[in-house]
C-alpha cells in the first residue's frame, strides 16, 4: 500500500521512502521511515497532505505513490 | 563571488563579533533583528539572488538576519546564503517555533553539530498555550546543552531576556556524541579542516564546502543520509521527552487551513479571492487611484508645469527641449508613467502579495494548483514565480531558482516571458479592459489562457526528462502583521522604481530620437502589413509596440494615448500581453539561462503574439 491509497483522517506508519532526495527532505520535516503520520487530506489526482502533530506538509502525487505505508487505524 | 559559490560578507561589517539570526521560515526572526539592532539597519541584496540580507549593529557586534531555512546546505539559494552567514558566525541566535518543535529542532541540532556558540529563542509560546501543548523548558535546555529562552515576539515578550542572555551562549550536545561511528568519521575529516563546521559540512556532502577543500575532500565518505537519520532520531527523542500533548485541541486557524485545502470549499474561496484582487487592483487602483494620480496630479498639474518651465528656459522647439518635455519627454511622459501610472499599481500589487505571503496562503495555492501545473511540466511550487510574475516578470524570473529542475525553469521562464503580464502592464490592461463589455474581457482572458496552456503543453512534450514532484511545508494560517506587510511593500516598490526608472528614461529618450530621425515613421510604415492588415489596428499602434520592446508596460501605457474601438483594444492588448519580455527581463533571462534560450524566447514571443492577435482579429471581430 502507498500513500495515495490512504484515506483522509487515517493514521499510518511510513514503511519505506524510495527516492533519496525525498527521503532527505522528509527527514528535515520530521517524516522518516518508521514514523507515525496522519493523512490530513487529499486533493483528487493531486498532492497528499500529511500531518505529524502540528506539522503539515504536502507531497506530490508521483512521490506519494513511491512512499510505502502500513495502516494503523482511524483517528478518534 | 569566489568560484566555490561562497560570498564574501560585507567588509564594513567585519566587526569584533558576528551575531547571526537563524531559523525556519516564518518564525519571527525579523522581530528579534529589529529589536536588537534598532533603527540603523541596512538591507542589501545578496549577490546572484533575490534575497535581501538585513544587517545592523548592536554595540560592538554586527547582527545579520538570514533567510528562513529548514536545514543548512546547498538545496536552494536560501540555504546557501544562510549557510554562508552561519558558517562565519561567532554567535547564533536560533529562533525556534515552539509549536513546530519536531520540524525546527532539526535545524537547531544541525547548528549545534556545526560547533557554534548559540542560544535559542523559543518563540510563539502563545501558540503553544493555545494548542494545549506543554514543553519542559528545563529538560529541553539540558538535552540540547544551550540556553533556551521562551518568547512571544509578536507580543514583545522575552525579547529583552534574549538580549541579556547572549553572554550565556554555549556549544550544545552534538549528534556525534550519541553515535560513535559518525564521531570516528568526523575526527578523520576534522584534521584536514580549518574548523569543525567545515568538517561536518564536508561529511554532509555540501558541494560548495567540498569545493573549497578541492581534491582533499573527494576521499571523504558521503554520510549525509546517515547524519540526517541520526540527527532526526536524536531530535525525535528530545521532542518525545519534552513535549506533552493534550489532544483534541480545536483551533480556528487549523480549521481555516483545512477548508482552504478541501477542494469543495477551497476552489470557491480561491475564485472569490481572485475577484477581490481584481476589484482592488483592476477597478479601484487602476481606475480611481490612477485617474487621480496620472490624470489629475501628473497630466493635469505636473506636466503643464514642467513644459512651461522648459518653454521658459531652453524652449520646446529644439532637440533637447523635446527630449526633456516633448510628446515622449523624459521629464514629462516618463515621469508620469512611472509615478502617476505604475507606482500606485505596483505598490498595490506588492501589498496584496505580502498579505498572501504572510497569511500562509501561498503554499496552499501551490497544493491546489499542483495537479494543473503538472500537465504543463511544472509542479505546484511554480505557482509562486507565476504569481510573482504578475508583480514583475524580471524578479519572478530570478525566483524560478526555487524550482527543482532545469527543465521546470526553462518552461516557467518561457511562460513568464510570454503570457504573464506584470503588475505595471496589468494595471494598464485592467484600466483599458474594464471599460469594455464582458464579451471582450472573456475573449482576452481566454486567448491568454489558451496560449499559456498550449505553450506549456508543447514545451512539456518537447523537452526531454520529467519535472520534479511537489514537497512543501504548510505553515498555519495566521493574520498577517500589517507593519511587516507595509515594510515589505515599501521595499519592493522602491526596488521596482529603481529598476524600471532608468529604463523608462532611456526608453523615452530612444523613442524621441527615433521620432526625430524619422525612423519611427519608417517602422510604422514597415509594420503596417502586420498592424493594419493582420491585426486590424491603426498604423500608429506600431509606436506602442516599439515602446513595448523596451518595456511591455511602457507599450501598454502607450496604447492609452491612441483612440481604439473595443475590438481593437482587445486585439492590441492580446498582442501586447504576449509580446516580447521587457529589456530588464531579457537581461535576466540571458543571465539565468543563456543567450540562445533568451533569443528563442524573444523571437518566439514576436511570432506567438502576432499570430494569436491575428487569429483573434479574423475569427472573432
Amino acid at each position: 500500500m502507498t500513500l495515495v491509497d490512504i484515506k483522509a483522517g487515517t493514521k499510518f506508519i511510513i514503511a519505506k521512502i524510495e527516492n533519496k532526495k525525498v527521503r532527505l527532505q522528509a527527514l528535515r520535516f520530521g517524516i522518516s521511515e518508521g514514523a507515525e503520520i496522519e493523512c490530513a487530506g487529499l486533493i483528487p489526482g493531486g498532492p497528499v497532505i500529511l500531518k505529524k502533530n502540528l506539522q503539515e506538509i504536502a507531497i506530490g502525487r508521483r512521490t506519494a505513490e513511491k512512499i510505502i505505508v502500513k495502516e494503523k487505524g482511524m483517528v478518534q | 563571488m569566489s568560484h566555490c559559490g561562497q560570498v564574501e560578507i560585507d567588509v564594513e561589517l567585519q566587526t569584533k563579533q558576528k551575531i547571526v539570526l537563524a531559523g525556519n521560515p516564518n518564525v519571527g526572526k525579523s522581530i528579534f533583528f529589529n529589536y536588537l539592532t534598532g533603527i540603523y539597519v541596512s538591507v542589501s541584496n545578496y549577490p546572484g539572488t533575490t534575497l535581501d540580507i538585513s544587517s545592523g549593529k548592536m554595540d560592538e557586534a554586527a547582527v545579520f538576519d538570514t533567510p528562513g531555512v529548514y536545514g543548512v546546505g546547498s538545496l536552494n539559494d536560501e540555504e546557501r546564503v544562510a549557510r554562508d552567514f552561519i558558517m562565519s558566525a561567532d554567535l547564533i541566535i536560533n529562533v525556534v517555533d515552539a509549536s513546530h518543535l519536531e520540524r525546527d529542532l532539526f535545524l537547531t541540532q544541525q547548528l549545534i553539530d556545526l560547533d557554534k556558540k548559540m542560544i535559542i529563542a523559543l518563540n510563539m509560546m502563545d501558540e503553544v498555550a493555545k494548542n494545549k501543548i506543554e514543553i519542559d523548558l528545563d529538560l529541553l535546555e539540558e538535552e540540547l546543552g544551550v540556553p533556551v529562552i521562551p518568547t512571544t515576539a509578536a507580543e514583545r515578550t522575552g525579547l529583552a531576556a534574549v538580549k541579556s542572555s547572549l553572554n550565556k551562549a554555549a556549544k550544545g550536545k552534538k549528534t556525534f556524541a550519541f553515535n560513535s561511528k559518525l564521531a570516528a568519521e568526523l575526527i578523520k575529516v576534522d584534521d584536514f579542516c580549518q574548523n569543525t563546521a567545515d568538517a561536518v559540512m564536508i561529511l554532509e556532502e555540501d558541494e560548495n564546502i567540498r569545493c573549497q577543500y578541492k581534491t582533499a575532500a573527494a576521499k571523504f565518505k558521503d554520510l549525509r543520509e546517515e547524519i540526517y537519520t541520526a540527527r532526526r532520531q536524536r531530535v525525535d527523542q528530545i521532542v518525545d521527552s519534552v513535549l506533552t500533548y493534550q489532544t483534541n485541541s480545536s483551533q480556528i486557524a487549523r480549521q481555516v487551513g483545512y477548508y482552504l485545502l478541501k477542494p469543495l470549499t477551497a476552489i470557491p474561496a480561491l475564485i472569490i479571492l481572485l475577484y477581490f484582487i481584481y476589484q482592488f487592483i483592476g477597478v479601484f487602483v487602476a481606475q480611481t487611484v490612477v485617474n487621480f494620480t496620472e490624470g489629475y496630479l501628473f497630466s493635469g498639474i505636473y506636466e503643464p508645469f514642467m513644459q512651461q518651465l522648459i518653454v521658459n528656459t531652453i524652449g520646446l522647439n529644439n532637440f533637447i527641449g523635446e527630449l526633456l518635455a516633448g510628446e515622449f519627454g523624459i521629464l514629462t511622459m516618463a515621469v508620469t508613467y512611472i509615478f502617476g501610472l505604475l507606482l500606485p499599481l505596483v505598490a498595490a500589487f506588492y501589498f496584496l502579495l505580502s498579505l498572501l505571503e504572510d497569511s500562509g496562503y501561498l503554499p496552499r495555492i501551490a497544493v491546489l494548483t499542483d495537479r494543473l501545473l503538472q500537465k504543463i511540466g511544472l509542479n505546484g511550487r511554480a505557482i509562486i514565480p507565476m504569481l510573482l510574475g504578475f508583480g514583475c516578470v524580471t524578479m519572478a524570473t530570478i525566483t524560478t531558482r526555487l524550482l527543482g529542475t532545469k527543465r521546470e525553469r526553462i518552461i516557467s521562464i518561457f511562460l513568464l516571458g510570454l503570457a504573464i503580464p506584470c503588475s505595471a502592464q496589468l494595471g494598464v490592461i485592467a484600466g483599458l479592459i474594464a471599460q469594455l463589455e464582458p464579451f471582450y474581457i472573456i475573449v482576452y482572458l481566454m486567448t491568454i489562457f489558451v496560449v499559456y496552456v498550449l505553450a506549456g503543453t508543447f514545451l512539456n512534450k518537447v523537452l526531454p526528462g520529467e519535472s520534479s514532484d511537489l514537497i512543501i511545508d504548510l505553515p498555519p494560517m495566521r493574520v498577517p502583521e500589517l507593519k511587516n506587510v507595509f515594510s515589505k511593500t515599501y521595499q519592493q516598490t522602491i526596488a521596482f522604481i529603481k529598476e524600471a526608472g532608468p529604463i523608462f528614461v532611456l526608453g523615452a529618450a530612444l523613442i524621441t530620437i527615433l521620432k526625430k530621425s524619422g525612423l519611427l515613421d519608417f517602422i510604422t510604415k514597415l509594420a503596417a502589413p502586420v498592424t493594419v492588415n493582420l491585426l486590424g489596428l491603426p498604423a500608429q499602434t506600431a509606436t506602442a509596440f516599439v515602446m513595448g520592446v523596451i518595456r511591455r508596460d511602457f507599450g501598454a501605457a502607450g496604447l492609452t494615448a491612441i483612440t481604439l474601438s473595443p475590438a481593437q483594444v482587445t486585439v492590441s492588448l492580446i498582442t501586447l500581453t504576449l509580446f516580447v519580455p521587457c529589456i530588464a527581463a531579457m537581461m535576466i533571462m540571458v543571465k539565468e539561462r543563456n543567450l540562445k534560450e533568451a533569443i528563442y524566447i524573444w523571437f518566439g514571443s514576436w511570432l506567438i503574439a502576432f499570430i494569436a492577435g491575428g487569429i483573434v482579429n479574423f475569427l472573432i471581430f
